[in-house]
C-alpha cells in the first residue's frame, strides 16, 4: 500500500483499452476518495462499463495503472476482488437458480461466517424472503436489479462498482437505493456509480464525464457545470422549435435545448449570447430570462463537442 | 482449509451451484439416461474387417527344420508378425493379457520326432480373440497354413511326407472370448464411447454457458480461483458418468450376457480413471471455445478420432502405424484395452498398468492445459 491508499479508493491514471482498433478508453485518470459517491457518466458506447472492468481486474488495460483500495490493479485483483462489490450492467446471477441459492452462492463464494443468517436478513431487508424459493430468471427486471445489488453488498466490501444500478427500477425503489448509498458512504464505504440519470448525478458527490472513450470533466456538480463557462438562458413562449431552428448557428449561441415549454440556449460568450437572444425576442411574446446552466445542458454540450472535436468513434 | 490459495470452501461452493444447475436441467438429465441406451442400441452389431500383420510370439520347444518351415509360412500368409520368441507358457499367457501379443504358437517339445513316427503331433495357436474381429480371419488362414505347408515345405528327412493330409493337426484355442461373441467386444466398448461423448459435451458447455449467458463476469468479480472452478464443475458429472457406466455395465450383463470374469471394483476404478481424463478435455475445450457452437464443435471433432482411432470401432492392430501412433494418445484406446481387459480376460492391476499411465499422465497434462487456457479476465 502507498500513501494515497488512504485518501483514496480509486486512483487510476492514464487507462486506454483498445477493442480491435477501436479505441475504448483513451487516457483515463479518475481519483475516487474514500467515501465518496462519485457519478460516472457519458453517452452509450462512451467507455464506463470498459473503464470499471478495468478498475475491478476483469480487463487488462493496454497501458496504464493504478490502484483500487491500494492494491494494483493489474497485479493485485485477487485482493481487489475480495474487498470490492461490483454489480454488472447486464444482471449476471444465475437464472436456473433460486434468490436464495444465489445469495447462498456469494456468501460461500466469499467464505462469510454465519451464512445462513446473513442470507436470511439479506432476503429480509430486500423483502424478498416468501419468495427465496424462486427461480431468479421469474422475477421482474427491476426486482433482478434490487436483488443484484443486495448480493454485491453481501460480502460487506469496503468500495463498490455499480454499472448502472438503477437502470428499469422504479422511483420509490430508486430513492430507497440512493438513500441507502448515502448511509453506506457515511459509514466510509466508496463507490463508483455510473448512470445515465441526471438526478441521479445531482446526488452523487462528485462527477467524471466520459464521451468517446475520453474524460472531458471531472469534479462536484458545481465544478463541471463552471468548467464549461458556459451562460444560459430560458426562452417561454410560441413557436420555439422554429425558434431553436433560427437561432443555430447565430454569434453567441452554441446549442439550444428543448426542456417542455422551455427552451435552454447557451453559449460560452455570455455577451454576444445575450445581444443575439435580445435582439430575436425583441417585438415578440417571447419572455427571456437569465438562468442557471444544468449539469444536462453541460453533458449535451460536451459531447457534442467531443464528436466535434474527435469525429465519430469509429 | 486451504491449500495454496485453493479454498475447499469456495470449491465446495462451485460444487454445489453446479448440482443445483444440473438438477433443474431436463434435458441434459434426460441425455444422460437417453444416450446410453440410445447407443447400446444402435451399436448392438459391429463392423467386421480384416486386420493383418498381427502380433505373434513363438513358444518354439522343438527348434527344426519343420518349425522353421511353418513359422515362415505363417508370416507369408500376411496375418501374423512374428515378434519374438517366449520361453515357456507363462511367459507366453502374460503377454496375451497384457496385449503385447494377439497370437502365441506353441510347438511342442518332442514334435518333429513323432511327425516322423506318424503320430500326427499337434501345434497349438492361441489366440486372445477378445475382438473376434481382429482374430477371425487370422485364425481361419492357420488352417489353410497347414495344408499348404504340408504340400510344399517338408524337406529332408520329412520329405517323404509331403504332399499327402497334413501329418500334423493345428489346434487353435481361443482364449477369454471363447464362442468369438463380438457382443462380448463391443458393449464394454461402448461404455467409453458413451462416456467420451457425454463427458465431453457436457463440461464443454459448462464455461461457454456461464460465458454466453453473462454469468461469467461475476464468477471472475469473485475471488474464486481458475481450480476450483474447473474441478468444481468437473464434479457432478464424475457423478453422472459413474451412473452412466453403471446403465451400460447392467445392459451388458442382462441383456448381452456378457461375462464378468473380473473384478466390479476394478471396473468402476477404470472407469473413474478414463472418466477423470475425458472430463478435463471438456473443460479445456470449455475454455478455448468463445461460444457453445463452438464447444459443440470441437466436442465432434475430439470425438470421431476417438470413436475411429481407439480400437472400437476397427480393430486397433488393423490400423496404419500412423493411426496407432495416434490411438496411443487417446484416453478411449487406453479404456477400451483396460475394460475388455478386466471384464474378459479378468485381468490384474499388473497387466493392467501399460493402459493405467498413460490415462494418469493424460489428466495432468490436459489439466495443466486447461488452467493454462482458463481465461481470468474477459479480454
Ligand atoms: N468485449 C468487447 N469487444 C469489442 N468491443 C467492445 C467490447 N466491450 C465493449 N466494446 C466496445 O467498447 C465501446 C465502449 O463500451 P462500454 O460498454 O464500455 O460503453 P458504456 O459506456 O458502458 O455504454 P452503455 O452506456 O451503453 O453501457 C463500445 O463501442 C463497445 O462496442
Ligand atoms: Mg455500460
Amino acid at each position: 500500500m502507498n500513501a494515497s491508499a488512504d485518501e483514496f479508493a480509486i486512483d487510476v491514471h492514464g487507462l486506454h483499452k483498445h477493442f480491435g482498433d477501436k479505441h475504448v478508453v483513451n487516457d483515463v485518470s479518475l481519483q475516487v476518495r474514500r467515501g465518496e459517491i462519485f457519478g460516472f457518466l457519458g453517452p452509450n458506447g462512451s467507455g464506463k462499463t470498459t473503464s470499471i472492468r478495468m478498475m475491478c481486474g476483469l480487463l487488462t488495460p493496454d497501458a496504464g495503472s493504478g490502484t483500487c483500495l491500494g492494491y494494483d490493479i493489474v497485479r493485485e485483483a485477487d485482493q481487489i476482488k475480495r474487498q470490492v462489490g461490483y454489480m454488472t450492467q447486464k444482471f449476471s446471477y444465475w437464472e436456473d437458480l433460486t434468490i436464495r441459492e444465489n445469495l447462498d452462492f456469494v456468501a460461500r463464494i466469499y467464505e462469510m461466517p454465519d451464512r445462513k443468517a446473513l442470507v436470511d436478513r439479506t432476503l429480509d431487508e430486500l423483502g424478498l424472503a416468501s419468495r427465496a424459493g424462486q427461480l431468479t430468471g421469474s422475477l421482474s427486471g427491476g426486482w433482478k436489479q434490487r436483488l443484484a445489488l443486495a448480493a454485491c453488498l453481501l460480502h460487506q466490501p469496503r468500495l463498490l462498482l455499480l454499472d448502472e444500478p438503477t437502470a428499469g427500477v422504479d422511483p420509490t425503489a430508486r430513492r430507497d437505493f440512493w438513500e441507502e448509498l448515502h448511509r453506506l458512504a457515511a459509514r466510509g464505504i466508496s463507490v463508483l456509480v455510473s448512470t445515465h440519470y441526471m438526478d441521479e448525478a445531482e446526488r452523487c458527490h462528485k462527477l467524471a464525464y466520459i464521451a468517446y472513450g475520453r474524460l472531458l470533466a471531472q469534479g462536484t456538480a458545481a465544478e463541471v457545470i463552471a468548467g464549461q463557462g458556459l451562460s444560459t438562458w430560458t426562452i417561454e413562449g410560441d413557436d420555439l422549435t422554429e425558434l431553436a431552428q433560427r437561432l443555430r448557428g447565430q454569434p453567441g449561441v452554441d446549442q439550444t435545448v428543448a426542456f417542455g415549454a422551455a427552451l435552454h440556449v447557451s453559449g460560452r460568450d455570455g455577451a454576444r449570447l445575450e445581444a443575439t437572444l435580445r435582439e430575436a425576442a425583441a417585438g415578440g411574446a417571447l419572455r427571456l430570462t437569465p438562468s442557471d446552466t444544468s449539469l444536462e445542458d453541460v453533458f449535451i454540450y460536451m459531447m457534442a463537442r467531443s464528436s466535434d472535436n474527435f469525429g465519430a468513434p469509429a | 482449509m486451504k491449500w495454496r490459495g485453493f479454498s475447499l470452501a469456495r470449491w465446495w461452493s462451485v460444487v454445489l451451484k453446479e448440482f443445483l444447475q444440473l438438477r433443474r436441467d431436463r434435458i441434459t438429465f434426460g441425455m444422460i439416461i437417453g444416450l446410453p441406451i440410445v447407443q447400446l442400441t444402435l451399436f448392438g452389431f459391429a463392423i467386421n474387417t480384416d486386420p493383418k500383420h498381427l502380433p505373434t510370439a513363438v513358444l518354439n520347444a522343438d527348434p527344426s527344420e519343420f518349425s522353421r518351415s511353418f513359422v515362415a509360412a505363417m508370416k507369408n500368409s500376411e496375418y501374423f508378425e512374428i515378434v519374438g520368441e517366449v520361453p515357456d507358457e507363462e511367459a507366453g499367457r502374460a503377454a496375451l493379457a497384457q496385449g503385447k501379443v494377439q497370437f502365441v504358437l506353441n510347438i511342442p517339445a518332442d514334435f518333429s520326432r513323432r511327425l516322423l513316427r506318424g503320430e500326427k503331433p499337434a501345434l497349438l495357436v492361441e489366440a486372445d480373440a477378445t475382438d473376434p474381429m481382429a482374430t477371425g480371419m487370422a485364425l481361419a488362414a492357420t488352417s489353410q497354413l497347414a495344408q499348404s505347408v504340408a504340400r510344399h515345405d517338408l524337406t529332408g528327412a520329412l520329405a517323404p511326407l509331403r504332399g499327402g493330409e497334413p501329418p500334423f493337426e493345428v489346434q487353435v484355442h481361443r482364449l477369454y472370448n471363447p464362442e468369438g461373441n463380438s457382443q462380448y467386444n463391443t458393449v464394454p466398448g461402448l461404455m467409453g464411447v458413451i462416456l467420451t461423448m457425454t463427458m465431453v459435451m457436457m463440461t464443454g458447455l459448462a464455461m461457454t454457458r456461464e460465458r454466453e449467458r453473462g454469468t461469467m463476469e461475476n464468477l471472475l468479480a469473485t475471488p474464486v480461483r481458475p481450480i476450483e472452478v474447473m474441478t468444481g464443475k468437473i464434479v457432478p458429472y464424475i457423478a453422472i458418468g459413474l451412473i452412466q457406466a453403471t446403465i451400460i455395465l447392467l445392459a451388458a450383463h442382462f441383456v448381452f450376457q456378457v461375462p464378468f470374469a473380473g473384478n466390479l471394483g476394478a471396473v468402476y476404478l477404470a472407469a473413474l480413471l478414463f472418466i477423470a481424463a475425458t472430463l478435463t478435455v471438456g473443460i479445456t475445450l470449455s475454455s478455448l471455445a468463445q461460444n457453445q457452437l463452438q464447444a459443440m464443435q470441437l466436442t465432434m471433432f475430439y470425438f470421431l478420432p476417438n470413436i475411429l482411432l481407439s480400437g472400437f470401432m476397427f480393430p486397433f492392430r488393423g490400423m496404419p502405424q500412423w493411426a496407432q501412433y495416434i490411438g496411443n494418445v487417446l484416453p478411449l484406446t487406453h479404456f477400451n484395452r483396460l475394460i475388455r481387459g478386466i471384464l474378459l480376460k479378468g485381468s490384474g492391476w499388473a497387466d493392467l498398468w501399460p493402459s493405467v499411465w498413460p490415462l494418469l499422465l493424460f489428466t495432468v497434462v490436459v489439466m495443466g492445459i486447461a488452467l493454462r487456457f482458463y481465461r481470468r479476465t474477459l479480454d
